[in-house]
């Protein structure tokens, strides 16, 4: 069965975004969640380029993404209006609402009751 | 219409002070922020310095789409989508003949739609938004882009990574509204502002 949704972490640390992917695996090993973490040179940011290119690589067309700060939703914000991928960016707290979508992707709950779920996580404007 | 051989010099000298101001940037954003703000830039001002030198352009949206792909790319912190947005956002403009007043008001939406900042939240919106009345009026000079930029310290930040400082944002120049700064001394500088 081809899955819709996957999920992108994008964190200004590299180690942040793959350890929270380490984290989500673990109650959810079935959804595809990608990191995309760091500049390309491995400095403390976020890069347009990386973010991009992991949005690409789904095989799913819907990506639901969680970020840390806010050049990251710069980047993110700048992505989803070059890619064909159907990109939503939650502005909720980064590790638990991301956590919350993987565990419900996981038990196959619809999306509309994912989106519910995360609202009351909503922490950035 | 804006001539866009000086347009190329204006960039370049644009990428040559935030590289020389390097260090006072990287301050003014340890103050309130991340403290990369200057080693951005230059990452970025290299970028492009790579990219235009030694190319001709014959039309001003393909100059200034080009710098703004490159900004995108290569700086790592907010500054390269906001700076990237704002000459994206005016390679758009420079299509329909612009005037000087025009693109640079096209920057600033491209920089709003990115960052959602308004006046008065101690981001370069602080330093664009005043800069686009004194081209109009005529009154835009080294002086007035000082005085602009000092009353950014007075603001506390409420946009940005100043803003999780608070009331501490208060006393510091925003360092985005410092570099933007050094944008329009390069503007005058480059003898864009007097067609």
């Amino acid at each position: 069965m081809s899955k819709v949704y996957g999920i992108l972490l994008v964190s200004h640390v590299e180690e942040v975004a793959s350890g929270l992917l380490r984290l989500l695996d673990q109650v959810a090993g079935d959804v595809t969640i990608k990191a995309a973490g760091g500049t390309e040179d491995g400095d403390v940011g976020t890069s347009f380029d990386r973010i991009t290119e992991a949005v690409e690589s789904f095989d799913e067309d819907q990506i639901l993404c969680f970020y840390d700060l806010g050049s990251a939703k710069m980047n993110l914000d700048m992505t989803k209006e070059t890619s064909d991928k159907i990109m939503t960016i939650f502005d909720t707290a980064f590790i638990e609402s991301a956590y919350t979508a993987a565990s419900l992707l996981q038990a196959s709950v619809p999306i509309d009751g994912i989106k519910e779920q995360l609202e009351s996580l909503k922490i950035k404007e | 219409m804006v001539d866009v051989k000086k347009v190329q010099s204006w960039l370049t000298l644009f990428g040559e002070k935030v590289t020389e101001n390097k260090e006072h940037l990287n301050q003014l954003d340890t103050a309130i922020g991340d403290g990369d703000h200057g080693s951005n830039l230059t990452r970025g001002a290299a970028a492009v310095k790579e990219k235009l030198d030694g190319q001709s352009y014959d039309e001003l949206t393909d100059l200034f789409k080009d710098v703004g792909m490159v900004l995108v790319s290569k700086v790592g912190g907010a500054s390269g989508p906001l700076y990237g947005s704002a000459f994206i956002s005016m390679a758009k403009e420079a299509k329909n003949d612009a005037d000087l007043s025009q693109l640079i008001t096209a920057g600033l939406d491209g920089i709003v739609k990115r960052g959602n900042a308004k006046t008065g939240e101690k981001t370069m919106v602080d330093m664009w938004s005043p800069v686009i009345d004194s081209i109009k009026d005529g009154s835009l000079s080294d002086e007035s882009i000082d005085e602009i930029l000092q009353k950014t310290k007075d603001m506390k930040a409420s946009k940005g990574r100043a803003s999780y400082l608070g009331d501490r944002s208060i006393g510091h120049i925003d360092p985005g509204a410092q570099s933007s700064a050094y944008l329009f001394q390069a503007l005058i500088e480059a003898g864009v502002i007097n067609e």
